[in-house]
């Protein structure tokens, strides 16, 4: 097409047959490069050519190479924040991923049963997923306060008053509280797809199981695991972008800081700060070149993370 | 298996139980939630777990006017709304053009859309943030509108191809015959057969859209273009010590998803299940 040399009619014609035959792709194409093209890869992109500059505020300064990474490796309090950030993600994926595929494999599994009242059980899992995350943390942030608080409330009235505890106050417990919260809105998820991939296992295959005289368990061991095996892929990659992207539960709940003390911050937090700046501390705001090299490593981490676990996927997958 | 009645009676009354204590813990801490916005303040310390005294609707009252919830909700409405019309208006075509055409860029520009699939847009917030404000977006209802369709695009893309590669051909060839271009055969002929696929797109994008608020925070400052979690947060922030007042708008803030929730549970759950499968 760029070969065309224009104004010459003998050779523009084969360039108008061309068009004739193709217009149509660029109707139902464009619209699509450019929205995607202009607001979410250019974005994603130059993303990373951010972090290799110096910035004043929102203004550009000169290359610096890998200074920005180097200051959030190695400069306090940028290097304490971001280890003690990766470990929070860390302990956010690892508590979300062992709850959802024991209590929500097993639930799922239950329910394939189809009994009657099934269904409702089913939606009523699911409920909490439809929530505002802005709401699910309001929500808890009342309902376990440790005066007044629903929760502590109830302890009280059982006569276990010595149990309730600032558990969003504490550094022991803040984090894994917000985790099981966060949990508690999501694991109706995983219990969805979960029950698809049960069901989609042909019956015959469990027939063959009990002929062989499999017990319950052997069977869900031997025929129904390997089998979901791609979909508990799937949903573990989701969940490490997800809980690696956490943001708004810790924001609504702990502060951007993370209160107490850092002890929920979690990178997204971090590189709020560091980029927007923290009304709440009043840090320096407008990092941006080093916030850039924050986003940029969270984006290696989930790229290579969810790159190994999407070949995990592919090899797990079983035609039947 | 073959069991004894008894013991197949047991293991049913044990299955009920444990999956009836869960959706207890699920379903619990909602209707409190409900229950408690009926109550003023003082009734919630007082008697937390009681069914309220009255079931007046005065803190709701409240809670629409001082928050401007009905502004915030307009808001909502017309902003996932025209994400998901803007969404279905770009993918959807170009899912058509990448599933039923054979041309030299479609294995690139195939890749070029799923490239995104797996990475939050969020990681290019910062360029993202700055593209707006040079394109004087910033505080519009298009800075979010462009964003939503834009994280949309390669799972709707992938999906819909997926629905589209799945029609027969002569469906094509007969409305050539018939005379028919190529985006009348389009949009009259296979457009409307993936209706559902369409369906399942607008459910798999409405809720995490219509709950968004790490996009608001950033881009929306004024009152006047505020969504329902960015406005029910900062009026959250500003009344915490009015419990009554903040249950009552966190019922108001879910009551519009709950509702169609409620009303199409089952659409929903078969829409995100074919989403996530698919996906």
């Amino acid at each position: 097409m760029t070969d065309v040399p224009a104004g010459t009619p003998s050779r523009r014609r084969p360039l108008a047959r061309w068009w004739a035959r193709h217009w149509h792709l660029f109707v139902f194409l464009t619209p699509a490069v450019l929205v995607y093209g202009t607001f979410m890869a250019y974005p994603l992109l130059s993303s990373l050519s951010y972090s290799l500059f110096e910035w004043d505020g929102f203004l550009r300064r000169g290359f610096t190479g890998l200074q920005n990474f180097a200051t959030v490796l190695t400069r306090w309090p940028y290097n304490d924040r971001f280890w003690g950030a990766i470990g929070h993600n860390t302990w956010f994926f690892v508590l979300t991923f062992a709850i959802q595929t024991t209590l929500g494999l097993f639930v799922a599994v239950l329910l394939a049963r189809k009994w009657r009242g099934f269904a409702f059980f089913q939606a009523a899992y699911f409920l909490p997923y439809t929530l505002s995350l802005v709401v699910v943390g309001f929500l808890w942030l009342m309902l376990l306060n440790p005066t007044w608080g629903m929760v502590a409330q109830g302890l009280r009235g059982l006569g276990l008053g010595e149990w309730v505890q600032p558990w969003l106050g504490q550094r022991a417990t803040a984090l894994t509280t917000v985790i099981l919260v966060n949990a508690w809105g999501w694991l109706g998820f995983p219990i969805l797809v979960y029950l698809a991939a049960v069901q989609a296992v042909p019956q015959e295959f469990h027939e063959a199981a009990f002929v062989d005289g499999a017990s319950a368990w052997q069977d869900f061991w031997h025929v129904t695991f390997p089998l979901l095996l791609p979909s508990i892929a799937m949903v573990t990659i989701l969940t490490f972008i997800w809980n690696f992207n956490a943001f708004e539960l810790v924001f609504v709940m702990q502060g951007a800081s993370g209160s107490p003390n850092y002890a929920t911050d979690l990178l997204a937090t971090f590189f709020y700060r560091t980029a927007f700046g923290d009304p709440t501390t009043g840090g320096e705001p407008g990092q941006i070149g080093i916030a850039s090299a924050i986003g940029v490593m969270m984006l290696l981490l989930i790229g290579v993370v969810s790159a190994f676990g999407v070949r995990f996927m592919q090899r797990s997958q079983t035609e039947y | 298996m073959v069991a004894a009645p008894t013991t197949r009676f047991l293991v049913r009354a044990v299955i009920y139980l444990i999956l009836g204590a869960l959706a207890v813990v699920f379903l619990y801490p909602v209707v409190l939630m409900v229950l408690t916005a009926f109550k003023p303040t003082p009734e919630i310390f007082r008697s937390p777990f009681g069914l309220p005294e009255s079931w007046s609707l005065d803190t709701f009252r409240t809670v629409w006017q001082r928050a401007k919830f009905g502004l915030y909700l307009r808001n909502s409405l017309l902003i996932t709304g025209a994400s998901a019309l803007l969404l279905l208006a770009t993918a959807a075509p170009a899912a058509y053009a990448l599933a039923r055409y054979t041309f030299k860029l479609k294995p690139v520009l195939f890749l070029f859309f799923l490239a995104g699939i797996m990475i939050p847009i969020r990681l290019g917030i910062l360029p993202l943030y700055l593209l707006m404000r040079d394109l004087g977006l910033l505080d519009t209802p298009f800075s979010l509108i462009f964003t939503y369709a834009a994280s949309g695009t390669p799972m709707a893309v992938f999906l819909l191809s997926v629905f589209f590669r799945n029609l027969p051909r002569e469906l094509e060839d007969a409305a050539r015959i018939d005379g028919c271009n190529e985006l009348q055969i389009f949009y009259r002929i296979m457009l409307p057969l993936v209706r559902p696929g369409l369906a399942t797109v607008v459910i798999v994008n409405v809720v995490p859209w219509w709950n968004d608020f790490f996009f608001p925070l950033l881009f929306i400052q004024s009152d006047t273009w505020k969504t329902i979690p960015l406005g029910m947060q900062i009026f959250f922030g500003q009344h915490l010590v009015n419990w009554s007042l903040v249950f009552s708008g966190m019922v108001l803030a879910s009551l519009p998803l709950l509702i169609i929730y409620l009303i199409m549970s089952r659409q929903f759950i078969a829409g995100l299940t074919a989403g996530a499968v698919k996906g």
